[in-house]
């Protein structure tokens, strides 16, 4: 239910896309939400708005607590255009002239996007601004996740408008942590996989920074999925979990497969891997999304991977998501290669090339094997995975 | 001073770049090739001079 009361004059007045099943190549199964926050003091602010399309729903929840007129000025924590999409929309509602308060870079972004010019207005980092009651603190972020990324913060409410941190692409009907549960942290721990794994050292200094100034934090509201209001010390802590990137006992055997051989090798590998007591499944590219796989690849400590040997060269369907796993940085991973071939046989040596290009150290020169496995050629497979699991 | 033209960091001469292994003191002209924004991962050619 929308328009969402948050605290006494803070409201989430953004909207559920339920449907949205692709964000931009991030696989989002239960959709997402586009938060964004209203705040009704002596001064009445927007904090965001949502993805173009959504406008008049979002006017409709606005509309719902105060004419949207009354907005005094709009606050731009991200300009991503799932939160800046409908800025011109709303400029246009509510007054041109009015200021959109932004970072630096947010500006230069923002303007890069819209052809309208608005009244951008520059907070610097640390910079308060009065709203009645209440003060904006304005903490600039910068590449958690974009360079234009700032958070607000309300010191009398304790609230944090976090933009992306701490998000999850969860469209469901609860809007709290206390709704959810603890199910809610899957979500939170995919998006982080896929959005910040890359920055994950800046997180933590970013988390440490906010810790070392002592900011009291009740409540995190970010700009997508649930609000986090009984327990943020718990994302935070997860938060920091998930930037040590610590490997656990776990491995990923991710591959493709022309006429079963390559799978065949996969499953016999996986089976080696959970007889040593490492947590393993076989994950086929072409039935795993790309951003499921790098979710698991994340804490894993072994990242395997194989492919046939198509044309002299790699099935390009592990191109696809090897180009997107690299992107991310995974670190603290070991790596191996296998793969079944007719007569040439490339892809391992391709394979373990990419893998050192990612940071990863390789395990052994990996496993190739001419057309179908045999029975012994499978238990070679099995105890290849054997091997693997003393190594993590 | 070098700012980065994508995220707006600042190469400060002074402090360097510890975490990458540049020491303080080290000019911008100085730091290697391969050398790049340390927030934002782009390279060298997409710093300016402030």
């Amino acid at each position: 239910m929308r328009p969402l009361k948050i605290a006494e004059g803070i409201y989430d007045v953004g909207v559920k896309d339920w449907n949205i099943r692709d964000f931009h190549g991030y696989s989002t199964s239960n959709g997402t939400t586009y938060n964004a926050f209203l705040i009704v003091d002596e001064k009445v602010v927007l904090i965001d708005t949502v993805k173009k399309g959504f406008g008049d729903e979002l006017l409709k929840n606005i509309s719902a607590v105060i004419d949207p007129k009354k907005i005094d000025f709009v606050v731009s924590n991200h300009a991503e255009m799932d939160h800046s999409g409908c800025l011109p929309q709303i400029m246009h509602v509510i007054g041109q002239e009015k200021p959109v308060y932004c970072s630096k870079m947010g500006e230069k972004n923002l303007k890069s996007h819209f052809q309208r010019q608005l009244n951008y207005q520059v907070v610097p980092n640390g910079s308060s601004m009065s709203i009645g009651k209440r003060t904006l603190n304005f903490m600039e972020t910068r590449m958690l996740h974009w360079p234009d990324s700032m958070f607000t913060y309300i010191p009398e409410d304790k609230i944090l408008f976090s933009s992306d941190a701490f998000g999850q692409h969860y469209a469901g009907h609860e809007n709290f942590d206390d709704e959810t549960g603890t199910s809610i942290l899957g979500h939170a721990k995919k998006y982080y996989a896929n959005i910040l794994l890359l920055y994950a050292p800046k997180v933590k200094a970013l988390i440490e920074s906010v810790v070392a100034a002592g900011l009291d934090i009740k409540t995190i509201c970010p700009d997508h999925g649930i609000i986090w209001r009984k327990d943020p010390g718990a994302i935070i802590t997860k938060y920091m979990e998930w930037s040590d990137q610590a490997p656990t006992k776990k491995a990923v055997v991710l591959y493709d497969t022309m006429w079963n051989s390559t799978e065949k090798m996969a499953e016999a590998i996986t089976s080696g891997l959970n007889a040593a007591g490492v947590e393993a499944i076989p994950m086929h590219v072409r039935k795993w999304h790309r951003s499921d796989i790098m979710t698991e690849i994340m804490d894993a400590r072994a990242v395997i991977v194989g492919s046939p040997t198509l044309n002299n060269g790699l099935y390009p369907t592990l191109c696809d998501v090897l180009t997107y796993v690299k992107g991310l940085k995974p670190m603290n991973k070991i790596g191996a290669s296998f793969g079944s071939y007719g007569w040439s046989g490339e892809a391992v040596k391709l394979l373990n090339a990419e893998l050192t290009a990612m940071g990863m150290e390789l395990i052994n020169d990996g496993l190739k094997m001419q057309y179908v496995p045999d029975t012994d050629q499978l238990k070679t497979c099995f105890e290849f995975g054997k091997s693997i699991a003393e190594k993590i | 001073m070098y700012e980065c033209n994508v995220c707006g960091y600042v190469y400060d001469p002074e402090n360097g770049d510890p975490d990458n292994g540049i020491e303080a003191g080290t000019k911008f002209e100085d730091l290697p090739d391969d050398w790049c924004c340390p927030l934002c991962g782009v390279d060298k050619s997409e710093f300016s001079k402030q």
